[in-house]
């Protein structure tokens, strides 16, 4: 049913257009006060694929996003579903934006995005399969923070950590990170993707549960604004 | 430019004119027909903003309004704050921060008169000469933070009918110029009664979306907050109708 109003959809527009081609622009601000996001995959695609869903368990290439910041493989899963993908280079700051520009999404009907958060064990930024409109204009929209649900938010700084399988989070990119916390905990209880409830903190930087700082490392959602503009 | 945009203004407000005679004064419609239309009073926008406070035990500073066109902004996520911005954000003192806005070329501002505390609300209206663009930026501090505010910049309402209104969530900012120590003597609010503005800037100095606040209920034994200060994303409810 679904399936069937979209190819119908699709026909309509490709009618319309002649070349079934859209060109559309991505700005997407880092709304948060201490929170970094790894290099951004922009990917627009059909409606079947998905980088990930809410309420499922991660795949292995979103568990690399989500734990590493390594978005090579949702890439590839992407591209081999003809998605036409977009990747920003190095972090994203708090507060600051980039602008991917003139993005041709061709006949790819729908746009996700995700971005590990620095710090934490597996949180990420994501927007899942949003369809994309056809009618020229600005759409804005606000993502929230999820947790990957693939390993335990122990918050202790772990060089090497952003490997699956290997506790800890990679980096604290701002340098207020700390060392000698004893771990927030060991535990994963649920292990699909699901709201992140936010990092906890200390204010030790030297010992306490955690390797976080509670003032700085916190985030209320949402934690990111996107401006859509189409052609 | 301000006289092209008087020039522009001047055909819708001719029509409004004409509009209102009609629906008003059945009686002189005749008379309004036959006659040439006098030159038409200058008309006036009024809005009504009624606030509610919708955190648990973070009083609002007065709450400011700002009337503007689109050139003007109150704040952007990610650049510094103004000077007035970070008065009241630290502060509570709205001030400077509309007269930032009025002397960039807003058209009106008020402030109300007293603090909002949780749970409560109140009215304001704001009035002046119709414009064509007509975007609205409302602010306050949560007082019982370092240098979280409240409010929404550029609400169009140009389009809004007489008696149409709308509705907004207010988010909550962190005006990025103070550090969120939470330690005594840094909050002005009731909760600590310390300082409010200082003009040193010893945060990141951009503006973003609030972190929230630790308080000592969360294992922040210094900290001058307790567990009925913190929040989440909003702190205010707006209802903005356009009255006139």
């Amino acid at each position: 049913m679904k399936i069937k109003s979209i190819l119908g959809t699709l026909a309509l527009a490709a009618m319309a257009t002649g070349v079934q081609a859209q060109t559309t622009s991505v700005v997407v601000t880092n709304l948060t006060h201490g929170i970094y996001f790894t290099p951004l995959l922009v990917s627009a695609h059909v409606d079947e694929f998905h980088l990930f869903e809410v309420g499922s368990g991660a795949s292995p290439e979103l568990q690399m996003m989500a734990e590493g910041g390594d978005i090579s493989g949702l890439a590839a899963a992407a591209s081999a579903m003809g998605a036409v993908n977009m990747e920003t280079m190095g972090l994203l700051a708090p507060g600051s934006s980039v602008d991917i520009e003139a993005f041709d999404t061709g006949s790819n009907g729908f746009l996700s995005i995700t971005a590990m958060l620095l710090p934490t064990n597996d949180g990420f930024v994501g927007l899942d399969a949003w369809e994309i409109p056809t009618e020229p204009g600005s759409y804005t929209l606000y993502l929230n923070a999820y947790d990957a649900g693939t390993e335990a938010n122990n918050e202790l700084v772990v060089e090497g950590s952003g490997a699956p399988f290997v506790a800890g989070i990679p980096a604290s990119p701002d340098g207020n990170g700390g060392v000698g916390g004893t771990g927030v905990t060991s535990e994963e209880v649920n292990q699909l993707i699901h709201i992140h409830r936010g990092n906890v903190g200390d204010t030790d930087p030297d010992a306490g549960n955690s390797d976080l700082d509670a003032r700085i490392h916190r985030w209320l959602n949402p934690v990111a604004k996107v401006v859509v503009t189409v052609q | 430019m301000n006289k092209t945009k008087l020039g522009s203004l001047l055909l819708p407000l001719a029509i409004t004119a004409l509009l209102v005679g009609c629906s008003n004064d059945n009686n002189s419609r005749s008379n309004a027909t036959d006659n040439p239309a006098p030159a038409p009073d200058p008309v006036t926008m009024g809005f009504e903003i009624t606030v509610t406070n919708l955190t648990h035990n973070q009083p609002l500073s007065p709450v400011a309004i700002v009337a503007h066109d689109s050139a003007l902004h109150g704040w952007v996520v990610g650049e510094p704050s103004s000077a007035g911005l970070e008065l009241l954000a630290e502060g509570g003192d709205n001030s400077e921060f509309r007269m930032e806005l009025e002397d960039s070329g807003g058209f009106a501002s008020m402030s109300a008169e007293a603090p909002l505390g949780p749970g409560a609300s109140e009215s304001l209206s704001l009035e002046f000469a119709e414009q064509e663009e007509v975007l609205l930026t409302i602010a306050t501090m949560l007082v019982n933070t370092n240098d979280a505010f409240s409010g929404i910049t550029r609400i169009d309402v140009s389009s809004l009918a007489v008696g149409d209104s709308l509705q907004r969530l207010a988010p909550i900012y962190d005006a990025g110029t103070e550090f969120n120590s939470e330690l005594v003597g840094t909050i002005p609010g009731p909760a600590d009664g310390g300082e409010g503005f200082n003009v040193e800037r010893e945060d990141v100095n951009f503006v973003s979306r609030h972190p929230g606040v630790v308080s000592r209920a969360d294992g922040y034994a210094e900290s001058t907050l307790d567990q009925s200060h913190r929040f989440d994303q909003t702190a205010m409810l707006l209802s903005i109708t356009r009255i006139e």
